[in-house]
């Protein structure tokens, strides 16, 4: 127990450190200003990085594979959908008649509406199978991409690059009073979570032991599910996709925190989290000067460590 | 007192247990017995709720299974499955707490880790508590899941083939094991067997099921008879009695 307790206070003084770092270092003189935009940026990467670590544990748990990240249900493919049919449908008039806050919201409602009909429809006979759904939700995931691309190819250029601002993940430009409504929600998801992480420790053994131990098995999976949904879609509509961010960070976990606890990986992974999306912000501001954005640094070293993981599985 | 009445199951219109009704006494071995896809794992899963019956009722303790919370269920009954896979590093006793999630939800109190303590002692494992179960023989595999099972301290251990992939010695092991759990600590033991001598030596009960029906059911040595054994297993058997206990060669 003590190794673990070292390290979790390694990696606090860590994030806390780069947390100092990123708002503090390099204040111009009207630092007031300065200060107030880089915390609501601060806020926005805790609020989203821990909503995804979260996630991905927890779907991972579920699903007991750890190559898998939430998006493989095809949140993000309805996300990538509703901007492109927006865009499609309203051209470059898009921003007068829907505006920031009226899209976040309905970015919300058509995912978790998503997320409502393939759950309804698979949890009709007390049957989750949970493989099913995966299945489902890539191939819909994919249609609903493949859509998008074609919309995409037949829409104005200049519609085109509005576009691409929502469908990058980002944290330069953060709505203040959305911030607030998407860290209410997700910080009550997080409640609901560390309420059960004893079940999500039981649900590592799988459905039978999970059954047999006395853990509602059919009802829990539906929460957990319902709970990635929501922790996925705000945090998506609020900074764009940045599912992909799940497999690196978890594993990075699993690796430094030998466990199966569920009160220790969590809180870990949202802290590894946050420290990654800080490294890759940090490139993005000083290295590239804003002209790369964070999914593509991300999805970089990411796409290594998951051949590294690859190479690795084989080998054993 | 387990008592089933009229379970059917079927998976995709092919009936797998066909409307069983049985009793089942209580501080006994029972075996079930019979061939490949006579539906005796899926009647174990059907008691222990991990599958759900298409009809019937499963009354446990003059109480359907249905009305008790999932939660007081697993204080009165626990299953072993056959094939225990885990894919995580767990240490022994870690694996071993697991039983008392149904007591303590995971915070363990002191009755807690007596019972885990007690659980490794009666498996003899107390040299092994450290010890990762991934790094483990089949055997002490075997032995760390029942002291899992005895750790959660149920009145009816139901198991799934639990000398599956066992050598000899560790299977006279394992099962003299079950013989102390119901002699002393005075538990059901209801388990799939696929070695009918190893039923007809250790359990008192004998249930011999053929396509998804109950052929018979009775006391051990009722049931050892070449005529029944032949009617369920389709082939021959001889008898050879010795020390009272009855031994079958069916190696013809």
């Amino acid at each position: 127990m003590t190794a673990i307790t070292k390290k979790m206070s390694i990696l606090l003084l860590l994030t806390l450190g780069l947390i100092a770092l990123f708002l503090f270092i390099g204040l111009p003189n009207n630092w007031d200003y300065a200060l107030e935009k880089r915390s609501v940026k601060i806020v926005a990467i805790i609020v989203v990085s821990c909503a995804v670590a979260t996630a991905s544990v927890i779907f991972q748990t579920l699903t007991s594979n750890r190559i898998l990240t939430p998006s493989i249900m095809g949140f993000e493919a309805v996300y990538f959908l509703f901007q492109t049919v927006i865009i499609f449908i309203y051209g470059d008039k898009t921003f007068r008649v829907i505006n920031q806050e009226n899209n976040f919201f309905l970015s919300i409602l058509c995912m978790l509406l998503f997320a409502f009909v393939i759950f309804k429809l698979l949890f009709k006979k007390e049957k989750n199978n949970l493989y099913l759904l995966l299945l489902i939700g890539l191939v819909l995931g994919t249609l609903f991409q493949t859509v998008s691309s074609f919309l995409q190819l037949i829409i104005d250029p200049n519609e085109f690059l509005m576009l691409q601002g929502s469908l990058y993940a980002s944290f330069n430009s953060i709505n203040y009073d959305l911030l607030w409504y998407a860290s209410g929600t997700l910080l009550l998801c997080f409640g609901v979570v560390f309420c059960f992480t004893n079940h999500l420790n039981v649900m590592l053994l799988g459905r039978d032991q999970s059954i047999n131990l006395g853990v509602n098995y059919f009802k829990k999976t539906q929460l957990f599910l319902f709970l990635i949904a929501i922790l996925v879609s705000v945090s998506t509509a609020l900074v764009g996709p940045i599912t992909f961010l799940g497999v690196l960070v978890t594993n990075l976990t699993y690796e430094l925190f030998k466990t199966y606890k569920h009160q220790i990986l969590i809180p870990a992974c949202c802290m590894v989290s946050v420290v990654s999306i800080l490294l890759a912000q940090y490139v993005v501001e000083e290295v590239f000067q804003y002209n790369s954005t964070i999914s593509i640094i991300i999805n970089f070293v990411g796409g290594i460590y998951f051949m590294y993981l690859l190479f690795k599985a084989k080998k054993l | 007192m387990i008592s089933l009445k009229n379970i059917t199951k079927t998976y995709k219109n092919t009936p797998v247990v066909k409307n069983v009704t049985l009793e089942l006494p209580k501080g006994k071995i029972i075996s079930l017995v019979g061939s490949n896809g006579a539906g005796k794992s899926t009647l174990l899963g059907v008691i222990a709720r991990v599958l759900n019956p298409d009809d019937g009722q499963i009354i446990i303790n003059e109480r359907n299974i249905e009305d008790y919370k999932t939660r007081l269920l697993a204080q009165h009954i626990s299953i072993l499955k056959q094939s225990n896979h885990l894919n995580l590093k767990l240490a022994v006793k870690e694996l071993v707490a697991f039983g008392r999630f149904p007591y303590s939800q995971g915070k363990l109190n002191t009755t807690d880790q007596e019972k885990i303590n007690e659980a490794l002692t009666f498996l003899e494992l107390d040299d092994l508590k450290d010890r990762y179960v991934d790094e483990l023989s089949g055997g002490q595999k075997q032995r760390v899941f029942l002291a899992m099972v005895v750790a959660q301290d149920t009145d009816y251990i139901l198991l799934d083939e639990p000398l599956n992939n066992l050598d000899m010695k560790h299977s006279v092991q394992i099962m003299k094991t079950l013989q102390a759990l119901c002699k002393q600590k005075g538990k059901t033991i209801i388990m799939v067997v696929h070695d009918i001598n190893f039923a007809s030596q250790y359990s008192h009960y004998i249930a011999a099921l053929k396509s998804g029906e109950i052929k018979y059911f009775g006391k051990t040595q009722d049931i050892i008879e070449p005529k029944k054994l032949k009617d369920v297993f389709d082939i021959d058997f001889e008898i050879l009695e010795h020390n009272n206990k009855k031994i079958c060669n069916y190696f013809n």
